[in-house]
């Protein structure tokens, strides 16, 4: 469990760098849309894997804290007046408050009762927030006026109304890694893997199983709340289907986590890049090179494909899941090595 | 009373078909140890190939059964042989992946019904759709009571099968004790296969039997995912005497629910019995039944 | 105040008692051996002792304090430590982060409870395993981690389940070596085994079950010249191994 191993902090460092000073030179505001929800996504997946690959216990409704920190926000908007930015550690709160008697409840029981009551909670809170129309205005959604909207002046030229945005989500992505980083290290953390390892085992060492997993389901959901409060703030608007997906958020923090690495503390991070990224070039026929290319060639053919494969984008999506657990089942950082082995097997053989 | 008698009737009725579901989805958890979550989706598949004979050539859709069960069971066991047992043998962190993969199947097996027959809502209208007959007051809807009748002549084949002939023998043993099993020489892939296939087919019967009644999409499936898992819990992981239970349970539940609290709820149901049943009765129906 | 004491154990399993009314007493500083002959209720009778297990009816009492409707946990901390007969290494965990899991049970600092475990583990022998994945250790060094990780729970009281089963003669010896060890350092042990001529070598006192039941208790000499115990393992040649 050595985390702090030098060799292994230069890849991240080198990685934060590039992080912090990208809005400087790239001012193009859907290029920062990407990747401030690529680091979303790092929250989110880091958080997942604490519970899913640290602690052995997959949940499958992250949605439910998403949502719930989102809706935090926006109903302290809607309902107190209060600005949306307590959204954020109230959302973190909430969702908390919600995982911590849910994991009472579910951890008694082994087996595979926890994930699937993580599935429930999800489709119980999307029916809460679709039906409790006094309170949540139902399938109409939660608008809210964004704090930054127009472009910023700088000393150094004009910014995009997202570069804050971006700051914010980054700063509260590395406090996320970091936050897994620490856990990991203590006492905390060797429980945690004890307990994924062998639970009859866990127990023998003294380990209160049932509520160590519930603190990792705590620290998971409260960080997953928090990205929940944020993406209230950034988008504006959100309404059950989005914010409580099981498909768009549930799953996706899932393959985020497999993608990447399951168990690995950077796996995710990465994870949340390949995915976000992944999850656009289907949905936009590989950024519009699709659309180009059949401009280009004028072929009909060429077109009415680009739009089939924009139109199954889901299903790329779908397909992309089952290939990467058959074939990568410990994502880009685990199967790392294979990975390479591959691709310079290919591509030795070629030359 | 009669709102009451006919609310029980018509919930009992459901809780057949809920039953068929449930029993597919709790013997492919009993010997293979997960939850499937491509299960409404597979049934979905089956309603889909149901309303195809039905649009193209007019085949009544109990009579697709003959059709929709072999072809549904030969997709099980293709996702089983190819999909999620080659994940067994791969050393990997979370054991939840065969699980994880059953996700994307189902994700994918939407989408491809999606590509084919559009989000459009489809539906096989028959002559006896809307039959209804009366006792008393209470009205029956003839398509639900035959489907009653053929989910429970299912059922009495599917015990008789698991009780009586060599291969459903070696279902239970390997549900029983995976190990064991195998020393007593019973190949345990070919009985996953089998496994799959057949809770497979029995969804995609029960699928075949809403047809007449129910519309259909694409996105039908997760809402019987959902509604079979908790059928299952209900029952007890893994017991197929106890999803039976949990079947009509769930199919009252719902009824109820939607009469006296409001539609709305109808879906929330199963999922707050399931919540209530993790409280209160931790393993379910087996608690009680043991079997 | 006895130092442990069990009273009239039993565990039923569906239709099956596996423990049938099982009673004794073990002194602070004693080795305890327990024997009987293959599903006896040995593991049974450990489970219980440890929490595993809730009692059908009777008593479990350790320094004073019932125990028998306690957690696993609990009982730990309280100074019951126990091997598994199946060891359960913590298979992707080094053998030095195994311990350390166990040595934060009286640890708070991660430094310290890194002192306890190399302390242990070099207590046990297992120092050039000390980086090695639990899965890669061979059984001799599993069995001897297991040991370990429940020697660094600081226990007064430790249950160890057939910890010479499979071992090799060498091994064996190191594990008799590290037994007289650790009572020596004044750990009370109760010892589950097969091979009678350890168990009879080394225990100070033994109690013997069959079909869950007590059939003889007393000095080693006494419960090999009983004939209950004779009969028990009739036929069964580990009696002469
Ligand atoms: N969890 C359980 N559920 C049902 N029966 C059990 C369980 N655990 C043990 N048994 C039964 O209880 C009896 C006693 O088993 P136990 O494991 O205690 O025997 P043992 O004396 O440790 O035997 P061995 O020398 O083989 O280790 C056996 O018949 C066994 O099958
Ligand atoms: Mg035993």
């Amino acid at each position: 469990m050595k985390v702090k191993n030098r060799r292994m902090m230069t890849a991240p460092l080198a990685a934060l760098l590039f992080l912090l000073v990208f809005p400087l030179f790239v001012s193009n505001d859907y290029y920062l849309h990407l990747m401030i929800l690529a680091l979303m996504w790092v929250m989110i997946g880091s958080a997942w894997n604490l519970l899913a690959g640290y602690t052995g216990q997959v949940s499958f409704g992250d949605a439910a804290f998403f949502g719930t920190g989102a809706y935090t926000a926006g109903l302290l908007v809607n309902h107190l007046g209060w600005s949306p930015w307590w959204g954020i550690p109230l959302g973190g709160v909430t969702a908390a408050l919600l995982g911590l008697p849910f994991g009472w409840i579910c951890f008694r029981l082994r087996g595979a009762y926890f994930a699937l009551a993580t599935l429930a909670l999800n489709e119980i809170m999307r029916h809460i927030a679709t039906i409790w129309e006094s309170l949540t205005d139902g399938m109409v959604g939660i608008m809210i006026l964004q704090t930054f909207y127009a472009p910023i002046d700088s000393p150094i030229g004009e910014l995009s109304s997202k570069t804050p945005y971006y700051y914010i989500i980054l700063f509260m992505a590395v406090f996320s890694v970091s936050t897994v980083i620490w856990v990991m290290n203590s006492k905390l953390g060797y429980y945690f893997l004890s307990i994924r390892e062998d639970q009859d085992a866990a127990e023998s060492l003294g380990i209160n199983t049932h509520y160590y997993k519930m603190i990792s389901l705590g620290i998971a959901a409260a960080l997953t709340g928090l990205a929940g409060g944020f993406y209230m703030n950034y988008m504006g608007f959100i309404d059950p289907e989005t914010v409580f997906s099981l498909h768009d958020i549930s799953i996706m923090a899932i393959l985020v986590g497999i993608v990447g690495g399951v168990g690995s503390v950077y796996g995710p991070a990465v994870g949340a890049f390949i995915m976000v990224m992944m999850q656009e070039a289907f949905r936009t026929g590989g950024f519009g090179l699709l659309d180009a290319f059949a401009e280009y060639t004028g072929s009909q053919f060429v077109a009415t494909s680009a739009s089939l494969i924009t139109g199954a984008h889901v299903l790329g999506f779908g397909v992309l899941v089952v290939l990467v657990i058959r074939y990568m089942p410990n994502g880009v950082v685990g199967d790392w090595s294979r990975l390479m082995k591959f691709i310079l097997g290919r591509f030795q053989r070629q030359v | 009373m009669d709102l009451f008698l006919q609310t029980l009737v018509s919930g009992f009725l459901k809780g057949g078909l809920y039953a068929l579901i449930g029993m597919g989805m709790t013997l492919i958890m009993g010997v293979m140890g997960i939850i499937n979550l491509a299960h409404g989706q597979i049934m979905m598949v089956g309603m889909y190939i149901t309303y195809s004979l039905f649009a193209l050539y007019g085949v009544d859709p109990y009579l697709s059964l003959f059709v929709s069960m072999p072809a549904i069971f030969v997709l099980g066991v293709t996702i089983q042989k190819y999909l999620l047992n080659p994940l067994l043998r791969a050393e990997t962190i979370l054991p939840e992946n065969q699980v994880l993969m059953t996700v994307g199947v189902g994700m994918v097996l939407t989408e491809v019904m999606r590509f084919i027959f559009t989000s459009d809502y489809k539906s096989a209208r028959t002559s006896y759709s809307n039959a209804t007959f009366f006792l008393g007051e209470i009205s029956f809807s003839v398509p639900l009571v035959i489907d009653l009748f053929i989910a429970i002549m299912m059922t009495v084949a599917l015990f008789l099968f698991l009780v009586k002939t060599d291969t459903g023998k070696s279902i239970r043993a390997t549900a029983q004790d995976k190990e064991a099993a195998s020393l007593m020489g019973i190949n345990a892939e070919r009985i996953t296969y089998i496994t799959f296939g057949l809770g497979s087919a029995l969804v995609a019967a029960a699928g075949t039997l809403l047809m007449p009644i129910f519309y259909l999409f694409p996105d039908i499936g997760g809402p019987f995912t959902r509604k079979a898992f908790v059928i299952c819990v209900l029952g007890g992981l893994g017991s197929t005497v106890g999803a039976i239970f949990g079947g009509i349970t769930l199919g009252l539940a719902e009824a109820f629910g939607a009469t006296y609290v409001a539609m709305e709820f109808e879906d929330m149901i199963g999922l707050v019995m399931f919540i209530l049943v993790l409280l209160f009765l931790p393993g379910g129906f087996k608690r009680i039944t043991k079997i | 105040m006895s130092f442990f004491k069990i009273d009239n154990m039993v565990k039923h399993f569906g239709g099956l008692a596996a423990v049938n009314g099982v009673s004794f007493e073990v002194k602070k500083g004693q080795i305890f051996g327990l024997i009987g002959p293959n599903g006896s209720g040995k593991t049974t009778l450990f489970n219980l002792i440890s929490g595993y297990f809730r009692p059908t009816s009777g008593s479990i009492h350790f320094k004073g304090k019932r125990i028998d409707q306690l957690k696993t946990h609990k009982i730990i901390h309280l100074g019951v430590g126990r091997t598994f007969q199946v060891v359960k290494p913590l298979k992707r965990m080094s053998v030095l982060d195994n311990v350390i899991a166990a040595a934060f049970s009286h640890a708070i600092t991660k430094h310290h409870a890194r002192d306890i475990a190399e302390e242990t583990i070099e207590f046990c022998g297992l120092t050039d395993r000390i980086g090695d994945l639990a899965k890669n250790l061979t059984i001799g060094d599993r069995k001897r981690l297991e040991i370990t990780r429940a020697l660094a729970t600081k226990p007064e009281l430790l249950l160890l389940d057939e910890t010479f089963a499979g071992l090799n003669p060498n091994e064996l010896n190191d594990a008799l070596d590290l037994i007289g060890k650790i009572s020596g350092s004044g750990i009370t042990i109760i010892i589950v085994e097969h091979i009678m001529k350890i168990i009879m070598s080394i225990s100070d006192h033994i109690h013997a079950i069959n079909f869950g039941q007590t059939i003889a208790e007393g000095t080693p000499k006494q419960v090999a010249a009983d004939p209950h115990v004779i009969e028990a393992y009739l036929g069964d040649q580990e009696l002469n191994a």
